[in-house]
């Protein structure tokens, strides 16, 4: 299990659209994606999980990947999240 | 006559009859059932005949109101598919041994409690997403006819919200304007509204109340006032100033494609200010020649670290493709005086408006310069990026941030990555020594940009924000119109191109000022492009 903080830095937070597009792109990596916020775990292969986790901007989360390519897909989500998922 | 306020989404007005939208309520009623086969058979066909009809409104909503108003129903498709959403249905019809109906219901009302209760007003408006798709779910398990809206004549359509599938549902011919007694200019009726340019006022309260229905009324978008019943006197003055609006919007759109020029052929570019990329959508709405200001605060603003190379190329790579070929201005960092970020960690000063900001910051800390500029050269092969430089006051810094460039190319080459090394440089004009000194400055740039905000501060020795002083204040201070003139002199002496970005730029009064100074392009906030389109083409210079 490898996880990683990341911090949400779209104006909005997490809300519809780039939700879709994270829980988009978890779908893609073999292992469980799960976010962590005030002690909740949400599945963000779930585009429900990632709107339910209710994500405002300036918001710290922790990304946790577990399984196979878990490096990969916590290195790949990190950087996409970074660069404000096509928003 | 009755006013009700709202908040007004769209500036507009409409005039006419309130019509109620009533829905019919499909019941999702709880029943026992036995087999639950059949149930979770139900729930398959009822999904697959929703996604169809989504794919229909994605359609209209495409044609109707843009891309990105559109969108909403690919995300909605998404939530049909969820996997966790799917499974909490099947889960309830499996081992509750219930209808459909209600498993749906019961899904969808967990998920809207969970969200209505996020502490965040725009992502609890999220809600009314999962509201809509449950609605349609239930509709289509219980046969129910869709609700539908039919009127002779345009109406204002009053509810106490709509979902994003009936605002795009409704035919557009048939609204005048939405009233709603819920929702926020943040609701998905409020985004259509506005991207299919019909006027709404939001959140009236419960006073919008069923007694309204049939009755005439005025809607003013810009006040989010409604005006119930209302008396001849108001219908003359709301139906006068509709239709100037009207007159006036017509004349502005049919300016749309026409080059700026002045009735004796004398051609002036107009490019638009952005602050951000999303900003690139207005841009292109008003019709705008180019973006001649480009502020890339926004990624430095408003957070705790310093933004990546990578997430800044790809907000300027985002930009320079999405105005396709046309000239993207972008002004590098202009941190300092009123705008701070902590994380800079800029000591405190005793005159900020004088100190450590803009270029100063960029040559001082030169690791978050060539940051951005790396960022910048690398979108640079993907548009027509040209880049710009605040608060340059002499030779030296130019020269100085060449040399940083040329570093930063031959880093870029050495990796392999593609830039255009043709890319225009060029300063910002806003400190009086940068326009005295313009003969000098001309010579080793490839445009000037004055930004009359602060060149004006500066001249007058006036702070803009300091309201005592307004009475010393005067915007058209012959000593800042004379500066201008001087610099413009300076830029076409050495063959170069002056335009201006401040305030100034949209100040109709002035335009045929800047004309007659041979000012090549005018960047302004993108809703005053038009506007000043129409003043270029009302100008002569012959007389």
């Amino acid at each position: 299990m490898v996880s990683q903080k990341v911090k949400i830095q779209l104006k909005y937070g997490l809300h519809a659209r780039p939700a879709g597009t994270l829980a988009k792109l978890a779908q893609q990596y073999p292992c469980d994606v799960k976010m962590q916020l005030n002690e909740k775990i949400f599945n963000i292969k779930s585009i429900m999980g990632v709107i339910s986790a209710g994500v405002k901007c300036g918001t710290e989360v922790e990304l946790i990947c577990n399984g196979t390519d878990e490096r990969k897909a916590l290195h790949e989500l990190i950087g996409a999240i970074q660069s404000g998922l096509g928003e | 006559m009755t006013v009700l306020n709202g908040k007004g989404v769209l500036d507009g007005i409409a005039i006419g009859k309130i019509v109620f939208y009533q829905r019919k309520g499909q019941e999702a009623v709880k029943r026992h059932v036995e087999n639950t086969e059949e149930e979770l058979r139900r729930y398959q066909d009822a999904k697959e005949q929703e996604a169809a009809d989504l794919k229909k409104l994605y359609e209209k909503a495409l044609h109707e109101a843009g891309e990105k108003s559109a969108k909403i129903f690919e995300i909605h498709q998404m939530i049909l598919e969820d996997i966790d959403f799917c499974d909490a249905i099947t889960d309830t019809i499996k081992s509750e041994r219930v209808n459909a109906e209600y498993a749906v219901k019961k899904a969808c009302d967990t998920y809207i409690q969970t969200i209505s209760a996020i502490d965040d007003p725009y992502l609890k408006e999220r809600a009314a997403d999962i509201r809509d798709i449950s609605q349609k779910l239930i509709g289509i398990l219980t046969n129910s006819e869709s609700d539908t809206f039919t009127s002779e004549e345009p109406v204002i359509i009053a509810a106490d919200d709509l979902t994003p599938s009936e605002t795009v549902q409704l035919d557009k011919s048939k609204i005048l304007a939405f009233i709603t007694i819920n929702g926020s200019v943040n609701s998905h009726t409020a985004i259509l509204a506005r991207s299919m340019n019909i006027p709404a006022v939001v959140a009236v309260g419960e006073e919008l109340g069923l007694k309204y229905n049939g009755n005439n009324a005025i809607v003013d978008g810009a006040s989010g006032r409604i005006y119930i019943a209302p008396d001849a006197e108001t219908v003359r003055l709301f139906s006068e100033r509709r239709e100037a609006k009207k007159a006036e919007q017509e004349q502005l759109h049919s300016l749309k494609g026409k080059k700026s020029v002045t009735m004796d052929g004398k051609e002036i570019n107009i490019y638009a200010n952005i602050g951000r990329p999303e900003d690139v959508e207005a841009v292109l709405r008003n019709d705008a020649e180019g973006i001649g200001l480009f502020r890339s605060e926004f990624l430095y603003l408003g957070r705790e670290t310093y933004p990546t190379e990578e997430e800044q190329f790809q907000a300027y790579r985002s930009v320079a493709e999405n105005m396709q070929g046309k000239q993207v201005i972008i002004r590098t960092l202009d941190i300092g005086a009123d705008k701070q970020a902590d994380y800079f960690e800029m000591p405190k000063e005793a005159n900020p408006a004088m100190g450590c900001r803009a270029i100063r910051i960029c040559l001082t800390r030169q690791d978050i310069f060539k940051t951005q500029l790396r960022a910048l050269y690398r979108a640079s092969a993907f548009g027509n990026i040209a880049i710009m430089f605040p608060m340059i006051i002499s030779v030296g810094e130019v020269r100085a941030i060449k040399q940083i460039i040329h570093a930063v190319q031959l880093e870029l080459s050495g990796e392999g990555a593609a830039y255009n090394p043709e890319t225009k440089l060029g300063i910002m004009v806003e400190t009086p020594a940068a326009a005295l000194i313009s003969d000098e400055l001309a010579k080793e740039v490839d445009f000037f940009s004055i930004g009359t905000n602060d060149l004006t501060q500066y001249t007058l020795a006036i702070d803009r924000q300091n309201p005592s002083l307004e009475h010393f204040y005067d915007a058209h201070h012959k000593a800042v119109l004379t500066l201008i003139r001087i610099t413009a002199e300076n830029a076409h002496k050495n063959g170069i191109f002056v335009g201006i970005c401040g305030e100034l730029g949209a100040d109709l009064s002035l335009t045929e000022t800047f004309l007659r100074m041979g000012i090549d392009e005018l960047s302004v906030s993108a809703p005053c492009v038009l506007p000043l389109r129409k003043k270029v083409m009302e100008t002569r210079m012959d007389r």
